[in-house]
């Protein structure tokens, strides 16, 4: 009784409040969030080799809230891992707040007080981001100022600890950047048809020397520049990173300094596009504590070059991830629109993606020194080294066929070392050829039908598989779709499986709900540069995401 | 007493909740294609209404999204005026490639870079596609997540009733 009492009052004096504050033309500010929740029910099912969960269930899910009100921003993010869905690191364990934050942005400084993400350039040299899908989390905890000095000129510099699951580095990671973008700082270039932006980032991280072996430094010193020339449709992209000597587990605990060198070059007109990219690193992984590996408490972000396919066949069973200790990447990717109206365009035009890309390891000479200077070895810094690591090449070609048909096919072709990469199950290198056939037929301007034939064809390994997808939407707000997945020439006849699965969708507004029942293959899901193996399961999945 | 102190946290907190015409976009710095910073507090289409589109180089339904616009985009401008921005997420792995498959693909939006993520976040957005419409005044009055062919024709309703001036009170 007393509690409703206090409650009305409480309802009767924000209402009160509120009105005050409009009349003020003041807003008590705004808070908006978002939120996903992610619950499996696991069933147990041998032979396509799913872990046995105790649990039977398991939910990932967050909130997060942000409250803005002029110039202030302040926001938290919830998480819970009850426990946490197989496949995702087993830290992950518990509840709790691991992100909050204040930032204040006035004209000249922009101060952030508390978790943030943040990227230097590229990220190269420096990325603390998130890739919720995957469990990739490294927020800075520790303070950050951004400041517009004048115009063109931008300086970012921060100093924190990144997080490790609900806990922080043993290491300190502080950064400064600066960027200057000349036609924005001189009046004079404003209206050049060349622009030019220089960039330059310095990061070290601390780490007490806790090795009784080594003499291990204590702070690890990197430093970039990079540069962006823009002349009309064509454009460089270019940054280079050095690394002083980092002794970690991730390099065997050598003391040679480690650098990486990306550039990327693009020209395009309206319908054609062009972009050619390399890049070479060399004992690069950059952690804050030397002793950490996978995908945690990473520094620099690498990412693979080479196209992040989305068709099932093609984007979980051999993707590229990079090799940080070593390797050289190739890339070109080509867009052109074929005209509308011709005979090799159609009615509506075609529209043809064709990428290549390449990775081998780097050359080097070996070098007999891991009882005295640890260099273990010497770079050849304008060669290829002869182990390939990786190849893809494929092509996409769309075409409308008519106001109710469409087609989108494509082809792969991929060279995967798995003795380097060590994703997939077996040892060797595998040859892989991907085919997909992805037909949509509009019934009407709401209904729609979308099927996928896929088929991989390969010797090594599982040997081929074929995947069947069909996917009935009733637009604005329902899906329904089937997915099988059969791998019919695996050499083991009794690992001849299909992985049959049910999913369905609602959608309104911000907020979308789905469930899925059925068979997941055991694959590998790849964001940026990031990788994460998911076993096999079979059960019912339920997923709310919401954003308000 | 914890139930209190949520009751007493619900009921200040509803004014808050109890926005009037929507929400103000966030403001943040991101790129433009030709490597400018641009801080998206300025994104304004002189009172008609814009469309905020959250896609990605590899996010296929993204893709199909913009790419059906694009054949009715010219229609839809000049009956509404209605201006569409491309908010890519491509981080550094495939940010190169936006301009090249923009302009493959000849799309006619204004496109920006937030490779990090830190727009995205501040419009608490989980996955791609996500689109936002705005009204002549600046403020998001409707979003919706996920692409299925055919939702483009319920938004281009919602950016016609704008357009005339009528209210859109679902968020």
């Amino acid at each position: 009784m007393k509690i409703k009492k206090l409650l009305l009052a409480a309802f009767l004096c924000s209402q009160f409040l509120f009105l005050k504050a409009q009349e003020n033309n003041k807003l008590p500010g705004e808070i908006h969030g978002n939120f996903e929740m992610t619950t499996q029910f696991y069933s147990v099912d041998t032979i396509i080799g799913a872990p046995i969960v105790p649990e039977k269930v398991l939910m990932n899910g967050f909130l997060n809230l942000i409250y803005t009100k002029d110039k202030f921003t302040a926001g938290l993010r919830y998480e819970a891992y009850q426990n946490v869905l197989q496949g995702f690191d087993p830290g992950y364990a518990g509840s709790g707040i691991p992100f909050r934050y204040g930032t204040y942005s006035g004209d000249l400084l922009e101060i952030t007080a508390g978790n943030f993400y943040e990227q230097f350039g590229s990220g190269l040299i420096f990325r603390s981001y998130e890739e919720r899908g995957l469990g990739v989390d490294n927020a800075m905890e520790g303070m950050r100022v951004k400041a517009k000095v004048r115009p063109g000129i931008y300086l970012k510099g921060m100093i924190g600890r990144q997080r490790l699951f609900f806990a922080q580095s043993n290491g300190i990671v502080r950064g400064i950047d600066g960027e200057f973008n000349l036609n924005e700082a001189f009046e004079g270039l404003a209206e050049k048809k060349t622009k030019v932006i220089l960039g330059s980032s310095f990061v070290s991280k601390y780490q007490a020397d806790d090795n009784v072996t080594y003499n291990l430094p204590e702070n690890v010193a990197a430093a970039g520049g990079r540069l962006n020339l823009i002349r009309g449709n064509f454009s460089i992209f270019s940054e280079y990173v050095y690394k002083a000597n980092d002794p970690s587990a991730d390099n065997n605990f050598i003391y040679k300094p480690g650098q990486a060198f990306f550039i990327s070059t693009s020209y395009s007109t309206r319908g054609f596009g062009l972009n050619l990219s390399a890049k070479h690193i060399d004992n690069m992984s950059f952690r804050s504590d030397r002793n950490e590996n996978i995908n945690n408490l990473l520094i620099s972000y690498l990412p693979a070059l080479t196209k992040q396919h989305t068709y099932n066949l093609a984007a979980t069973l051999y993707p590229y991830a990079t090799q940080p200790t070593g390797e050289v990447g190739f890339q070109a990717d080509l867009t052109y629109k074929l005209k509308k109206g011709t005979w090799y365009g159609g009615k509506y035009g075609t529209s043809v993606l064709v990428n290549y890309a390449a990775a081998n390891g780097l050359d080097t000479t070996s070098i007999d020194d891991l009882n005295t200077t640890r260099q273990a070895y010497k770079t050849n810094i304008l060669s290829t080294g002869d182990i390939v690591f990786f190849r893809d090449f494929n092509i996409e070609v769309t075409r409308k066929l008519s106001k109710e048909f469409k087609l989108k096919a494509s082809y792969f072709n991929f060279i995967f070392n798995n003795d380097v990469m060590k994703l997939a199950g077996k040892p060797g290198t595998f040859y892989v050829d991907i085919a997909v056939i992805d037909l949509l037929y509009k019934f009407n301007k709401t209904h729609s039908l979308r099927t996928e034939f896929q088929n991989m064809w390969t010797k090594q390994d599982q040997g081929n598989w074929a995947t069947f997808v069909a996917e009935y939407s009733l637009a604005p707000h329902w899906f329904f779709s089937f997915m099988d997945q059969y791998n019919y020439g695996n050499p083991v006849e009794s690992k001849r499986l299909h992985y049959p699965i049910f999913s369905s969708g609602y959608n309104t507004g911000g907020t979308r709900i789905m469930a899925s029942y059925g068979r997941q293959r055991a694959g590998i899901f790849c964001v940026g540069g990031v990788c994460r193996t998911v076993p096999a399961s079979n059960g019912v999945t339920l997923s709310i995401t919401s954003s308000f | 007493m914890k139930v209190l102190i949520f009751s007493l946290f619900i009921a200040f907190s509803f004014p808050i909740f109890a926005q009037d015409g929507g929400r103000e976009i966030p403001s943040v710095d991101v790129k433009d294609l030709f490597g400018n910073n641009f801080n998206t507090g300025d994104i304004d289409n002189e009172g008609k209404p814009i469309i905020i589109s959250f896609w990605a180089t590899w996010c296929s339904p993204c893709k199909r999204e913009l790419n059906n616009i694009a054949e009715e985009y010219v229609d839809w401008q000049e009956e509404t005026g209605v201006k569409i921005i491309a908010v890519s997420i491509d981080d550094a792995r495939n940010m190169q490639k936006v301009k090249p498959y923009v302009d493959g693909q000849a799309w006619d939006y204004q496109v920006l870079l937030d490779p990090n993520g830190d727009f995205k976040r501040l419009m608490n957005v989980n996955n791609v596609p996500h689109t936002f419409l705005v009204d002549g005044n600046n403020q998001i009055v409707w979003q919706h997540n996920s692409y299925s062919e055919g939702d483009e024709y319920e938004l281009y309703d919602l950016v016609k009733k704008l357009s005339s001036g009528e209210k859109i009170d679902s968020h």
